[in-house]
């Protein structure tokens, strides 16, 4: 029970991710490898903050806009100086790791006793793993919320717009690069978000907890869109993001229930991840191949 | 003058300039539309024609010479900054619409050409999707009722009608047709065409329409361009055009 209660709050903790790499990968149509120094840029702005003596939600808001900041500098580098947009994000990740130590002054740093957003006294009453569950379902809800509603926005359309056919956007007067810009901080946003909450509800934040973050959040995409295949609105796919999160946390905790340890994860990952990208695809040529048969 | 909805003076583009490779592709293009007009443009492959439609829409700069749209200098404005005066439909079906929006999203979408998109609900209301069924149901072809459909799940000719909407449904001062019907089956090709045809007289549009079709360049509009080497080598309008039959077409491109 306890660990079913925990995948669930880490699903909702690193939702923001999905959330955050759908609107790039999905919407954009490109792969924004940023994501792996936002995350702990996120994470590091947060504790610095936090362990400075800034109150959590503050701190929380910071990370948030380190983040939109680290994909402020991928769009321009990609729409202003035509870096390839693999390159731009690996550029800034690379760049970020150098700014992540500076600000913590240390490849990690600890929360130890320091408040949290999970350390309220409203959430004192909880039992063991709830406080976590709670505040990643409200930030999540808000998150969802405004994404959904920013999306049926005029600006939010043509962001859309500029992912879909950025000819056809230009020709309406959409100015792409500054879509194209605006989705990279948006995205960048909510990952650093996504960072300084799991730094918060782990203790701590350090240098390397980047690595495969961008693996974790396409899980998140792709599981939620294997498991709801349908035609959905876009606000219900915002929804199975979050539900791919959780249930990757599922998957992490069975597996590790089998017995792998810690160290195996990043592979399991990636195995998972790969299995969730093909199964689509196989699944199609399966089909075809029973009915064939039948 | 201010009736001149477009105007090129000694309009010039010349490619890869300084190398052994350096070509003119528009040749010092002297050509005023009026309001009103509706230019049909010919040409064979190379002639200049999408090259005229580029430096008009923007999408090419011009090496020398000046381009003006209505009263306003146009010539060092970006395409996006032009697009308030003007609207486009290309050839390809793929082009003018987002395949994963749907034809009410990019008709609203549409709707605010040229303008600042704004952080305001897109206002999808139950009028405006009646209006925008209205306005489809003149396509006469099945879009009104398709309105909630991902628009890449249209038929060719739907998607091109689409396009063509979008394009008009913000009145522009200057319609560009860039062999708007030429992807699409016989039938539907003509049924799109007059469908062109009646909304840009019903609308009094000012429109250029590139054309391969000799009979379409015939029929429709009351003004003719022929392009051959980055120059306009004919231009005839009014009865003058009205006369000119199949032959004398084909024999005139045959001295080129």
């Amino acid at each position: 029970m306890e660990i079913l209660v925990s995948a669930i709050g880490q699903g909702l903790l690193w939702a923001p991710l999905g959330i955050g790499l759908y609107l790039t990968f999905r919407i954009l149509n490109f792969p924004d490898m940023t994501v792996e120094g936002t995350f702990p840029l996120g994470a590091a702005v947060a504790v610095t903050m936090i362990s400075n003596g800034v109150t959590p939600f503050i701190a929380t808001l910071c990370g948030m806009l380190a983040g939109s900041l680290a994909g402020l500098v991928t769009g321009l580098l990609y729409t202003k100086g035509k870096v390839p947009i693999l390159l731009a994000g690996i550029l800034s990740m690379t760049a970020i790791y150098s700014i992540n130590l500076r600000i913590m002054g240390q490849a990690n740093r600890s929360l130890l006793d320091l408040p949290t957003l999970f350390s309220s006294s409203l959430l004192d009453f909880l039992p063991k793993n709830f406080p976590m569950v709670l505040v990643g379902l409200i930030f999540i809800t808000v998150i969802v919320g405004l994404t959904a509603l920013f999306l049926k926005t005029e600006l939010g359309q043509a962001f859309i717009a500029t992912g879909d056919n950025a000819n056809m956007s230009r020709s309406l007067g959409i100015n792409t690069d500054n879509m194209t810009i605006m989705g990279l901080m948006i995205s960048n946003a909510l990952i650093g978000l996504g960072g300084a909450l799991v730094a918060q509800n782990n203790g701590f934040a350090d240098v390397n907890m980047g690595i495969g973050t961008i693996v974790v959040a396409l899980a998140s995409i792709i599981i939620g869109e294997v498991v709801y295949s349908d035609q959905m609105t876009l606000t219900e796919r915002l929804i199975t993001v979050v539900i791919g999160s959780i249930i990757y946390r599922f998957v992490l905790v069975i597996v590790l229930e089998v017995g792998f340890n810690a160290d195996d994860l990043k592979l399991v990952s990636a195995v998972i991840l790969g299995l969730a990208l093909m199964l689509p695809n196989v699944g199609k040529r399966l089909s075809i191949k029973l009915k064939k048969e039948a | 003058m201010t009736t001149s909805s477009l105007r090129l003076e000694n309009a010039t583009v010349v490619v890869n300039q300084g190398t052994s490779e350096e070509k003119t592709i528009l040749d010092a293009v002297n050509l005023e539309v009026q309001a009103g007009e509706f230019v049909t443009v010919l040409g064979s492959n190379g002639a200049g024609k999408s090259t005229l439609f580029n430096v008009i829409a923007g999408t090419l700069n011009l090496t020398s010479g000046k381009i003006y749209l209505g009263d306003t200098d146009v010539t060092h404005l970006k395409e996006i900054e032009r697009t308030h005066i003007l609207a486009r439909v290309f050839q390809d079906p793929k082009l003018g619409t987002a395949p994963r929006m749907t034809v009410a999203e990019n008709l609203l979408m549409a709707e605010r050409r040229g303008q600042k998109r704004r952080l305001k609900s897109r206002g999808l209301t139950t009028e405006k999707r009646a209006e925008m069924a209205q306005v489809a149901d003149k396509m006469g072809n099945g879009l009104a009722q398709r309105l909630d459909v991902a628009t890449g799940q249209l038929s060719g000719g739907q998607r091109q009608a689409l396009a063509f909407l979008m394009a008009t449904e913000k009145r522009p001062e200057l319609l560009l047709l860039d062999e708007h019907t030429a992807a699409l089956d016989p039938k539907t090709s003509a049924q799109l065409m007059a469908l062109t045809d009646e909304q840009i007289k019903a609308q009094q549009l000012t429109a250029m329409m590139i054309t391969h079709n000799l009979s379409d360049a015939l029929q429709y509009g009351n003004r003719l361009l022929v392009m051959s080497e980055g120059k306009i080598a004919m231009d005839v309008d009014g009865t003058a055009k009205q006369a000119l039959t199949l032959e004398d077409m084909l024999a005139f491109f045959n001295r080129y």
